[in-house]
């Protein structure tokens, strides 16, 4: 096999692996003064996601980490590239772990006030700038012939991009409400299906818009049906959880995230930060890429070590496989 | 310019990071002792204790995971230069922490929290240490790469693109430096914990009369004081050993920056150690030195009359090498760093001895500054590991990769000025908050005591079981 291109492949793996999982997460997060009335449901609510929220983090961890050994120059340009917005990701995605952790130390309203808002802060901000982020790679930014990203932060918001954060957010409120219709019980699951229900109209058109357009701007032929598969999961997700099917509209909400995902990265192979500079500029799998030893000595880690993660990040799920509800929160909990 | 805010911010991150880490490194491992040894024993003391100090683990441990974020994009955010040259060989390890330490950490450390009332006993247990394993290993994994950019190893430099091409991974994993860094850190981190739980019961132990605690608090704090202790002792004698390593890899691979550490400015056979030394460092050499005949010597190669390079020399040889420039790190700085690293360390070590002889066979002192002195001794312990970091890397400069790559030449080119500053800014300033936050809730649970994890039963009610499947545990 190709090194580079198994390890291009490896990748967007591991980010479907991230936006699926953290995706959740991430609408919870965003949902909770929406969908929780009272502390009792938001605890309700943050339970849901507690055991897991950082072993899904640590997937972004590893798809960082994995550019960084397999592409180099990939992670150099793009994290340099992308300053300021990624500045304001690790912020909120600081105060989010932060919240999630300290936020039931105290018992007092005001400070839990002020977590609920770090929350849902530290939710949304990561949730829509990682679509400008998506649409970025895709689209390609100003770059020089050594590969050092010129665009400004307002380039970084062109219309395109902006379409594809407006997506994720909502996209990821669905999600996640879709998972709190399928993880927890009581008033919180009621209004998360119909939260889902209705948001389907505002996100299926956004996807429809978005995945056309960049189907028409540098899609390629296999990519076309990803798509395709991407917006009928979530038509499909969305009928289901409104007829209380939420286990499969919960795998198809997943798929769409999924296909999102696979559309995106299939569209950017085998260039992996084009230049809008001059293609020639651009970086691809090619000189992007580690020698490939290292690229060999990854591929042994990872077939050896991702089978055991997914196996026991399974096990943890299945662990908590029982639907949070407002009996289980104890009344003060430290 | 941007480059210093580029260091600055570098410097300020990964000590913030570094303040936590070791402190999650050594109290993993004890809550997971405490936890088995409540299995063993089956007393609710320690069961208790188990609670209480994984509380406290936990507050701090949140904050490591949040900050070691910053660690992984910083590279490239800030340093992308650097990464293109060394992502080869450098994000191997990196990568291997992430699929092999903290997955592994992340997960077990979520089942552990919440899985109190859902896993039997056992599968609980090992879950702690699961997440132990996986916090230590992720530190040797870390450390190896940076080991690499003190002695880079199994590599060579590809003549068409100018990048560090990996050559050999088990070179990397097993390079001298990495595992003689390891023992130490790790060591270090341990001697923190052990001094963390000292600390922590030696304040219980003050206030008792204030506190008014359970009967049996006396008796638990005494024992974890002595459990802290017995940690920081038997740990302190590895940093001593694997430090003494340290100066000798130092010597021969790094040998300005035991010489800067030393203000050592020509080369001498039988070197003596410095106490204390006022520099001139414009023309190269001491205005005062007060010495411990030929101990650097000693230090350094492990002979007493063995040969040690000075600061002029290595100046004048690297220019030979490298071409024309500036050799030098901060000499001042290191020096004292040395110091104030062995100093304040050996100084936590020392009270922990001392500690240890003076609770002996049921005893505890009676005098109240005497727990106030091991109070301090955490605080120490954490500036010490803080010089033994600036030491370290403020010593490898120029260079980020040791004549390989200067930190001149490491950062990202298209990064401007305003917007380091503004990331500098932000990360200080929300790190300044959090840490005052964090500090405080540490307080309050420490303050609060176990009673506040696991309440005690009602003295005239039923010896009622110890109920541990209240999940003890959630947000
Ligand atoms: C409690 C903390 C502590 C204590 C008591 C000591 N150290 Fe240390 N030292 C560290 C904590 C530390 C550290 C923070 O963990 C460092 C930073 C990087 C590293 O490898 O460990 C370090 C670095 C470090 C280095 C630099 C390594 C390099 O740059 O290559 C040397 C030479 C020593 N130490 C030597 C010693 C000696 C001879 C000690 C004798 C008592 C000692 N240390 C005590
Ligand atoms: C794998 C671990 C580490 C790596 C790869 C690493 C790498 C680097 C790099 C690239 C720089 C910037 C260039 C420079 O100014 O030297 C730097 C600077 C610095 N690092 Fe590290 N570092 C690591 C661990 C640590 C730790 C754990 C600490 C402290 C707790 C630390 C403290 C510092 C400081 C204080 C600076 C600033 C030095 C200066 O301004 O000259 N480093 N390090
Ligand atoms: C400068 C380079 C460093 C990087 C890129 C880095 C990266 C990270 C990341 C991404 C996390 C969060 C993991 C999670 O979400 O579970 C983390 C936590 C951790 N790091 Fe670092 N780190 C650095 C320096 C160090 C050093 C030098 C050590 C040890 C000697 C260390 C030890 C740990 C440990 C034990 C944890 C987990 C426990 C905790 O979060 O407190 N790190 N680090």
């Amino acid at each position: 096999m190709d090194l580079p291109v198994v390890w291009f492949i490896a990748i967007a793996v591991l980010w479907t692996g991230y936006l699926v999982l953290e995706g959740f997460d991430f609408g919870v997060g965003a949902l909770l003064p929406v969908l929780g009335r009272d502390d009792t449901d938001r605890r309700v609510m943050i339970n849901s996601i507690g055991p897991v929220w950082d072993g899904n983090e640590v997937w972004l961890i590893t798809a960082v980490g994995a550019t960084f050994a397999a592409f180099p120059a990939w992670y150099g340009s793009m994290l340099s590239g992308f300053y300021l917005p990624m500045l304001a990701i690790l912020l909120a995605l600081i105060v989010r772990g932060v919240a999630f952790e300290y936020r039931g130390k105290v018992d007092d309203v005001a400070w839990r006030h002020r977590w609920d808002l770090a929350i849902v802060v530290g939710s949304t901000v990561p949730a829509f700038l990682w679509g400008v982020f998506l649409a970025n790679l895709v689209r390609g930014l100003p770059m020089t012939a050594d590969h050092v990203v010129t665009a400004s932060v307002v380039e970084l918001f062109s219309p395109y991009a902006l379409l594809g954060g407006l997506l994720t957010l909502s996209l990821f409120l669905l999600h996640g409400a879709v998972f709190l219709s399928l993880k927890t019980d009581g008033p919180v699951r009621r209004r998360a299906s119909r939260f889902a229900a209705g948001a389907a109209l505002v996100v299926v058109p956004l996807l429809v818009g978005f995945l056309g357009w960049t189907q028409a701007r540098s899609g390629e032929t296999w990519t076309l049906p990803v798509a395709v598969l991407a917006v009928l999961a979530l038509v499909a997700g969305a009928a289901l959880v409104a007829r209380g099917r939420e286990g499969w509209a919960f795998t198809a909400t997943a798929v769409t995230v999924a296909a999102f995902a696979a559309a995106i990265f299939g569209s950017l192979f085998p260039e992996v930060l084009p230049s809008t500079t001059d293609p020639a500029f651009s970086l691809d799998i090619r000189n992007a890429a580690s020698a490939p030893y290292t690229l060999a000595v990854m591929s042994w880690i990872a077939v050896v070590a991702l089978p055991v993660v997914i196996g026991y990040q399974t096990w943890s799920y299945w662990v908590f496989r029982k639907r949070v509800t407002r009996a289980h929160i104890t009344p003060s909990v430290h | 310019m941007a480059l210093d805010l580029a260091r600055w911010q570098f410097g300020i991150t990964t000590i913030y990071h570094f303040l936590f880490v070791p402190l999650t490194i050594g109290l993993a491992v004890i809550v997971a002792s405490l936890q088995t040894a409540w299995h063993r024993t089956g007393r609710t003391e320690y069961l208790r204790a188990t609670k209480f100090f994984g509380k406290l683990f936990l507050i701090n441990f949140a904050m490591g995971v949040v900050t070691g974020i910053v660690q992984e994009f910083q590279f490239g955010m800030n340093w992308s230069a650097y990464s293109t040259f060394v992502g080869d060989v450098f994000g191997a390890p990196l990568a291997m922490e992430a699929l092999l330490a903290f997955f592994l950490e992340s997960t077990f450390i979520g089942l552990w929290i919440f899985g109190w009332d859902k896993l039997p006993k056992r599968v609980h247990l090992a879950c702690i240490w699961a997440a132990a394993i996986g916090t230590n290993l992720s530190a040797y994994f870390i450390l190896a790469a940076n080991a690499w950019m003190r002695h880079p190893v199994g590599y060579e430099v590809d003549p068409v693109t100018g990048r560090a091409r990996l050559t050999d991974i088990w070179a990397v994993l097993t390079n001298d430096q990495a595992w003689s860094t390891y023992l130490h850190v790790v060591a270090a981190a341990f001697v923190i914990a052990g001094l963390f739980v000292a600390a922590v019961s030696a304040y219980k132990l003050l206030h008792q009369r204030r506190d008014d605690p359970h009967p049996s608090e006396h008796d638990l704090f005494r024992r974890t004081m002595r459990a802290g202790f017995v940690v920081t002792m038997a740990a302190g004698a590895v940093v001593v050993f694997s430090g003494d390593h340290q100066a000798k890899l130092m010597a021969q691979y790094e040998p300005m920056k035991l010489a800067g550490a030393e203000a050592l400015w020509s080369q001498e056979d039988g070197a003596g150690f410095s106490l204390f030394a006022v520099g001139d460092i414009e023309n190269g050499r001491n205005h005062v030195n007060v010495q411990v005949p030929k101990v650097l010597s000693f230090l350094a190669t492990g002979d007493l009359e063995g040969h040690v390079d000075g600061i002029n020399d290595l100046q004048a040889r690297y220019e030979a090498v490298f071409g024309p420039g500036d050799y030098l790190p901060n000499i001042g700085l290191l020096y004292w760093a040395f110091r104030l690293m062995m100093g304040l360390g050996g100084a936590g070590i020392a009270i922990s001895v001392l500690g240890l002889w003076l609770t002996r066979k049921g005893r505890l002192p009676d005098r109240r500054w005497m727990y106030r002195v091991v109070i301090a001794a955490l605080p120490a312990a954490l500036v010490a590991n803080i010089f033994g970091w600036v030491l370290t890397e403020m010593g490898r400069q120029p260079w980020t990769v040791v004549g390989e790559l200067l930190t001149a030449n490491s950062v990202s080119p298209g990064v401007s000025l305003t917007e380091v500053a503004i990331s500098l800014g932000a990360f200080t300033t929300l790190y300044a908050v959090l840490a005052v936050i964090e500090a405080g809730l540490l307080f309050r649970y420490v303050k609060a005591g176990p009673a506040a994890v696991m309440p005690y039963p009602a003295p005239d009610s039923e010896p009622a079981k110890p109920d541990e499947r209240v999940p003890a545990f959630v947000y």
